[in-house]
């Protein structure tokens, strides 16, 4: 199905996040679109598939102009989204949300669904069981599910948003090959991202969007320069690595165990030296969240001692490691981080512990004012922090952090920031490792651990590797370890 | 549990007073339909809260236990707890105080010091099931809604218990209460005939005024503010967020068994089944009406309070049970909060555009 979006509007107060965007996708065409957050790929995507009306524009399915007022609309005339959190229902089963949102009869003939669905995942190989719950599911396979809903509900154009995020490499590849099938069948799939290397690696052709406007646009071979050019309208240079003089232990793991459900990680030891920098790598859900946390009192071990700084803090609660000076910050911002409905110089007074009993608003503004200035975060003292974007979120949180820390620890810390914002965050933090501040982080992006991290431990269903040297280790080899394979000639070596 | 601060403007206060005008034509509608009349309802009601000294002072001391209550569920709304359980906090500051003023009454202590430690004795009784609750809640899991609504059950047993047992009168037991306090330690009233007792007013309004000043002004009320809105971020921040749960319920506690205590000793001179009197529930209305605004609560109580002692006499004027007022209370907050839903439908409808 040809899909056309011709001269699309949309405006959000005085930001003009589509201005005059006009799109052709043949079918058969896997249409990349790039831009850095805020660029306007995710409200024309959401125009096009219901959720948004823009101010003006036309909609053109097979050369007809369709007008889409839901989401319900853009499926029954083909076009389908695969959102970038999965929309399921985790406590039902797969095919229960197989069968959401389908037109029918009251009781649902569950028989036949069956068969629909075990067809349609034996056509693209994917292995998933109709009778299993969706809450045992990875993000990569509730991603599957998501796409035999929409391609059993008559979708014959598929737009995804950001699905490379939080899932494997061998579970990208899947997603890859299967979206590729889809695409030789005759489908158009546009592929929002902001990942380059996605982009190259799948799209017959890119779209690059830049405040609104369509910045330019490529077909293979791509030039990576080019496009990171007309996405940023300048390159963006990366810090250079940062060879960490390594010092005193900050923290010390001693054989430490958890338990979290069905996830057991099992004797773990680890030494993090002031400045320096290690990397949690593994699928989402192998037990790296779990260590971050018990790193800062937020889960507590079965087994094992945690020293901070000469001070044992084994069975210690997460306020306990504040004071001696560790940090965490989540992954989800908003909803973990920081508190919606309080304004930034409310967040300082919080975190500053700033004590007595009526609250000193003039130093609060004072903080926050220099904290904006030093952080460059786009608001005022009296923003109320659901009001920054996320980029100015994460500085947000990075302005929060106190002087003087032992151990950051963060998870995702550049989760769904443009180039521009990650290499910002990532220098700051440089910034307090030469101070001595240690940092661990959990990502599941590569390239972002072989680039930061001093020594990189990687997470298999709860295994831990012993820590790898950043400088020596390849991405193939750590997808490798990351998938479950070459775990044996890890431990030989390890041996030795 | 939304804040509306942030907002500006007209559209507030438009919202809000179309939803209270609704309220009134619809209560006006369902007298129309009981062939009652609407406007000689109202204005009953507006005489019988207003008409007189006499009945303003009823009004006074209805206000009184109600502001109390909004007082202490300003601080537990503000923390993001549903305290469900004040009605059982106001019932054991009641049993509290009339336990310590049967322990001293034969005691030499001066009358009014017997009264002060009494009261204090009810903060703390009231506090004690506060913080039951609130502990089911940090350590059990136990939710504030359930774990209130239990502990309510088991103060009224507790309070009926000592009523009909213990505590009964000599010889007759009875749904009266207990045998009343000597006249020396009953609160001083106005006058002898009022049950207006100016101290216990003074109490009332020195409490909203210690809980405004604590929600705007202190690190206390920020810290509660923010453990109510993100209790995960906040103690990401440094705040012991257990802890400041278990404050709010105390403090709404004391200032609920401050109530139970006033209506001991100022109202009924003795304990009876139903001292309470709803007025928790009332207060958790009252708190949602205001939606954490502390200077709205003494109004919006003394409204409810009025509309509760208006509507004594319609039963007599026009045969209309007084239940009308709580027909009036509770389609205004229905109508206040759809209005207040309806109002962000609009506000988000008008950000995508």
């Amino acid at each position: 199905m040809h899909v056309e979006l011709r001269d699309i509007h949309k405006s959000f107060g005085s930001v003009h996040a589509n201005d005059g965007v006009s799109l052709r996708v043949e079918s058969g065409v896997i249409q990349g679109i790039l831009g850095e957050n805020g660029a306007g790929k995710s409200t024309l995507m959401k125009i096009l598939s219901g959720f948004i009306r823009p101010d003006s524009g036309e909609i053109l399915l097979d050369d007809r102009p369709i007008s889409i007022h839901s989401p319900a609309d853009a499926i029954r005339a083909g076009v389908g989204m695969l959102h970038q959190d999965p929309l399921d229902f985790p406590p039902m089963k797969l095919i229960d949300n197989f069968l959401l949102g389908r037109r029918g009869s009251f009781f649902p003939e569950r028989r036949a669904a069956v068969r629909e669905f075990n067809d349609l995942a034996e056509k693209l190989d994917f292995v998933l069981s109709p009778d299993a719950y969706v809450d045992v599911l990875t993000v990569g396979e509730r991603q599957q599910l998501e796409i035999l809903r929409l391609l059993s509900l008559g979708a014959r154009v598929l737009i995804l948003d950001e699905p490379t995020t939080g899932i494997s490499l061998p579970q990208r590849e899947k997603l890859f090959s299967t979206l590729r099938t889809l695409a030789s069948r005759g489908m158009s799939i546009l592929f929002v991202s902001h990942k380059l290397e996605d982009v190259e690696a799948l799209c017959s052709r890119v779209m690059v969007l830049r405040q609104g406007e369509v910045s330019g646009s490529a077909e293979p071979p791509f030039d990576m320069r080019a496009l990171v050019a007309m996405m940023f309208g300048k390159d963006v240079p990366i810090g250079p690595r940062l060879n960490g003089k390594r010092g005193s232990p900050t923290l010390r793991l001693k054989s430490v165990s958890i338990e979290d459900g069905r996830l057991v990680i099992p004797d773990v030891s680890l030494e993090v030296r002031e400045g320096e920098v290690i990397g949690f790598a593994g699928m989402e859900g192998s037990g790296q969240s779990q260590l971050l946390g018990a790193c800062a009192g937020l889960v507590r071990p079965v087994a094992g001692r945690i020293v901070c700084r000469d001070r044992d803090l084994t069975r210690q609660s997460y306020l306990a490691f504040r004071r001696q000076g560790v940090a965490y910050l989540p992954a989800a911002r908003l909803e973990q981080g920081l508190v919606s409905g309080m304004s930034m110089s409310e967040h300082f007074i919080l975190s500053e512990g700033m004590s007595g009993v009526f609250v000193n608003h003039a130093k609060a503004e004072k903080i926050a004012q220099d904290r904006i200035a030093e952080y460059n975060i786009k608001g005022v003292p009296a923003s109320p922090v659901e009001s920054l974007s996320g980029g100015n979120q994460q500085r947000m949180l990075l302005a929060l952090l106190r002087a003087n820390l032992s151990l950051i620890l963060l998870e995702h810390p550049t989760r769904g920031l443009d180039i521009e914002s990650a290499v910002y965050v990532w220098s700051r933090l440089k910034d307090r490792c030469t101070a001595g501040t240690a940092i661990v982080f959990v990502s599941t992006d590569l390239d972002e651990i072989i680039q930061y991290s001093d020594r990189i431990l990687v997470f298999y269903a709860g295994r831990v590797s012993p820590p790898l040297d950043a400088e020596k280790v390849t991405v193939d080899r750590l997808g490798a370890l990351i998938g479950g394979k070459g775990w044996e000639e890890l431990e030989t070596a390890d041996a030795r | 549990m939304r804040d509306n601060r942030s907002e500006k403007g007209w559209q507030g206060p438009a919202f809000q007073a179309g939803a209270v005008l609704l309220a009134l034509a619809l209560t006006a509608l369902i007298l129309v339909v009981t062939n009652a009349p609407p406007f000689a309802a109202f204005a009953n009601i507006a005489l019988g809260a207003f008409g007189s000294w006499q009945v303003f002072s009823d009004v006074l001391v209805s206000w009184i236990p109600l502001l109390l209550a909004t007082s202490g569920l300003l601080m537990t709304f503000g923390a993001g707890l549903w305290n469900i359980g004040i009605e059982g906090q106001i019932m054991l500051g009641g049993i509290f105080t009339t336990w310590m003023m049967r322990s001293l009454a034969s005691s030499a202590l001066p009358p009014a010091m017997i009264i002060a430690l009494s009261i204090v004795a009810g903060m703390a009784g009231g506090m004690l099931w506060a913080l039951l609750a609130g502990v089911l809640k940090a350590f059990g899991g136990v939710n504030e809604i359930f774990g209130g609504l239990g502990l309510n059950f088991v103060a009224t047993a507790l309070n009926l218990w000592l009523i009909f047992g213990p505590w009964k009168r000599p010889g007759i037991a009875s749904m009266s209460g207990t045998e009343p306090f000597h006249q020396s330690l009953w609160m001083a009233t106005l006058t002898p005939q009022s049950r207006l007792s100016p101290a216990a007013l003074l109490l009332a309004i020195l409490a909203i005024v210690i809980v405004f000043f604590l929600i705007e002004g202190t690190y206390l009320g920020l810290r509660l503010k923010a453990v109510g809105r993100n209790s995960h971020a906040a103690f990401l921040l440094g705040v012991p967020t257990r802890r400041y749960l278990l404050l709010a319920f105390a403090l709404c506690g004391i200032f609920a068994g401050l109530a139970g205590a006033i209506q001991v000793t100022a109202v009924y001179h003795r304990l009876i089944p139903s001292i309470s009197s709803g007025y928790g529930y009332l207060g958790l209305m009252v708190a949602m009406l205001v939606n954490y605004r502390a200077a709205l609560g003494a109004p919006v109580a003394l409204f409810f309070a009025a509309l509760n002692v208006g509507s004594i006499q319609l039963p007599i004027m026009l045969k209309l049970d007084s239940s009308l007022a709580g027909v009036i209370q509770g389609t205004l907050v229905l109508l206040v909060l759809m209005a207040q839903g309806l109002r962000m439908r609009i506000r988000k409808r008008r950000s995508l555009k």
